[in-house]
């Protein structure tokens, strides 16, 4: 364990959900703004940018321009919803390497407000890939692919429905706690916003059994910016630092005989916790990427909070809420289930982790000392990437 | 009459699986072993993925195989799979020892994990897709 080189010292979450005709580009540049004035730095001190493309194609060519920041380092990882903790990850080793001192990564979307159907939609384009063509006719859908996870989980580990729904009742109490989640909830149409029960999540339509409608997460407009900076620029700053303790990157793909229940985290997640010199159960804040309830459930175990087919008895009777202890505390701000979800959630999760490190969360764990934020990007139950940050106050 | 929405199908050209989806005309489910070191090799491809043999033989699988997952689909934004709701798609284990996506022509109700299926044959105009349903 080696001393950490790289703290998240700027962070800002974008904090509508509805973005009012504001276009992608320039809810990142809204946030990046934000995000260098909560570190206290401006454009000029930005000398590496990532950047995940989801604005417009082959944007590590023109985000520098837009901004207007000249960087030494340029970084396109685009892996979907992970590809801010992949991102975070390759900032923190670019600035030990001594390639940059200001790392700046910004995400911005409208999916709501273009009515992308991302979870129902079809999921191949015009391009003819190998993989695409063999899955093409089927039309299985993004929120069909995990659920074929939670169905095997299921027969397998005995997991029940029940302790599925227990993930959106605690993270929808969560974001009750969260005034940008309850106004961008109600702005994004859902009616009688409030917390809601078991009951409620197994009494909502199944879109892909065995997952049913508040399983999934909602789709919102919105974006963020995190701030990333050397040791050395971080101790003349007036935030707190998080400093960036280990990172773990990983892909995962179909294979015959191999394990749909455990995912790409499992091998991410190892080498993040290693690389920091920290147990899963000192862990007080797991920000972990809830596209659905069964995304978190594979990955609590696969991070080593709970054993293999542990994972529903781990989450259940509300252990995973902000005032538990003897658990994690799970997406504190309300998650991608019932706060924010443009897309690609990954930002969100060191965002959230960030302000739990430096006490300012609206579901605070007092204390906070240590977070993990995993990112999961493409489809858990075909192919997937998977980034682990651990995060920490020192 | 308005025209019925189509079963999306693979795009061409695509060398690496267009092979699979001509034998599939003549209702033949194939997959690829590696003449060096035997992996199996599935999507189809051009190397062998154990070993960088580029020796890889085409064989036809019994089209008979056990339900390794699944789900219904209950919701869909494609005219076509609108249409089809609820149905099943779920990965089927091969005995020949390789997993393959598709769709499960089975009642919603009966279908189980492990189940045992084999294949059959939806014809469209150069090549058919293969459905499994329970044996």
């Amino acid at each position: 364990v080696t001393t950490p080189a790289a703290a998240i010292a700027g962070i800002h979450e974008f904090e509508k959900r509805v973005a009012g005709g504001l276009s992608p580009l320039q809810i990142k540049a809204e946030c990046a703004a934000r995000a260098l004035q909560d570190a206290g730095l401006s454009w000029a001190d930005v000398d590496a940018i990532y950047d995940a493309s989801e604005a417009g194609r082959m944007q590590g060519l023109t985000i520098a321009e837009y901004f207007g920041i000249t960087p030494r380092v340029v970084d396109t990882t685009a892996v979907g919803g992970s590809s801010y903790e992949f991102q975070a990850a390759h900032a923190a080793r670019d600035i030990a390497a001594g390639k940059a001192n200001v790392a700046l990564l910004t995400y911005g979307s409208t999916a709501h407000s273009e009515s992308r159907a991302i979870g129902t939609g079809a999921r191949f384009g015009s391009e003819a890939q190998p993989a695409a063509n063999m899955e093409r006719p089927y039309g299985l859908t993004l929120i069909g692919n995990y659920a074929m996870v939670a169905r095997r989980h299921m027969v397998e580990y005995g997991t029940t429905p029940e302790q599925l729904a227990e993930i959106s009742v605690t993270t929808r109490r969560h974001a009750m706690r969260n005034p940008q989640a309850v106004a961008g909830l109600a702005d994004i149409g859902i009616r009688n916003v409030r917390e809601i029960t078991v009951d409620d999540v197994l009494g909502s339509r199944l879109i892909a059994d065995p997952l049913h409608l508040l399983e999934c997460c909602i789709v919102s407009d919105g974006g963020g910016a995190v701030v990333i900076v050397s040791r050395a620029v971080a101790t003349g700053l007036r935030t707190r630092p998080a400093w960036i303790l280990g990172t773990g990157e990983a892909v995962g793909y179909p294979a015959f005989g191999a394990d749909i229940t455990t995912t790409a985290a499992a091998r991410s997640g190892p080498e993040a916790f290693g690389q920091a010199g920290i147990r899963p159960d000192e862990i007080d804040i797991a920000m972990i990427y809830d596209s659905f309830t069964i995304t978190v459930l594979a990955i609590l175990e696969d991070l080593g909070f709970a054993k293999k087919g542990e994972g529903g008895a781990f989450a259940a009777g509300g252990r995973l809420a902000f005032d538990r202890p003897g658990a994690p505390a799970l997406n504190t701000d309300g998650g991608g289930l019932s706060s924010n979800h443009p897309g690609m959630r990954g930002i969100f999760l060191l965002i959230e982790a960030t302000r739990q490190l430096r006490g300012e969360s609206t579901s605070q764990v007092p204390g906070a000392r240590l977070a993990v934020a995993h990112g999961n990007g493409g489809m858990l139950g075909t192919r997937h990437a998977a980034a682990t940050i651990v995060l920490g106050t020192e | 009459m308005p025209e019925q929405p189509e079963r999306p199908l693979p795009l061409f050209p695509e060398p690496d699986t267009a092979p699979f989806w001509a034998a599939t005309a003549e209702h033949r489910l194939t997959y690829q072993i590696c003449r060096a070191c035997g992996q199996v090799v599935f999507h189809p491809r051009r190397h062998c993925t154990c070993c960088t043999s580029g020796d890889l033989e085409w064989r036809d699988s019994a089209g008979a195989g056990t339900v390794y997952t699944f789900t219904v689909i209950r919701q869909h934004g494609h005219p076509f799979f609108r249409a089809r709701i609820p149905y099943v798609v779920g990965l089927i284990d091969l005995d020949e020892g390789f997993r393959m996506l598709a769709e499960i022509a089975a009642d919603l109700q009966a279908l189980q994990v492990n189940q045992r299926v084999t294949v059959t044959w939806e014809d469209h105009a150069d090549l058919s897709v293969p459905i499994f349903e329970p044996q």
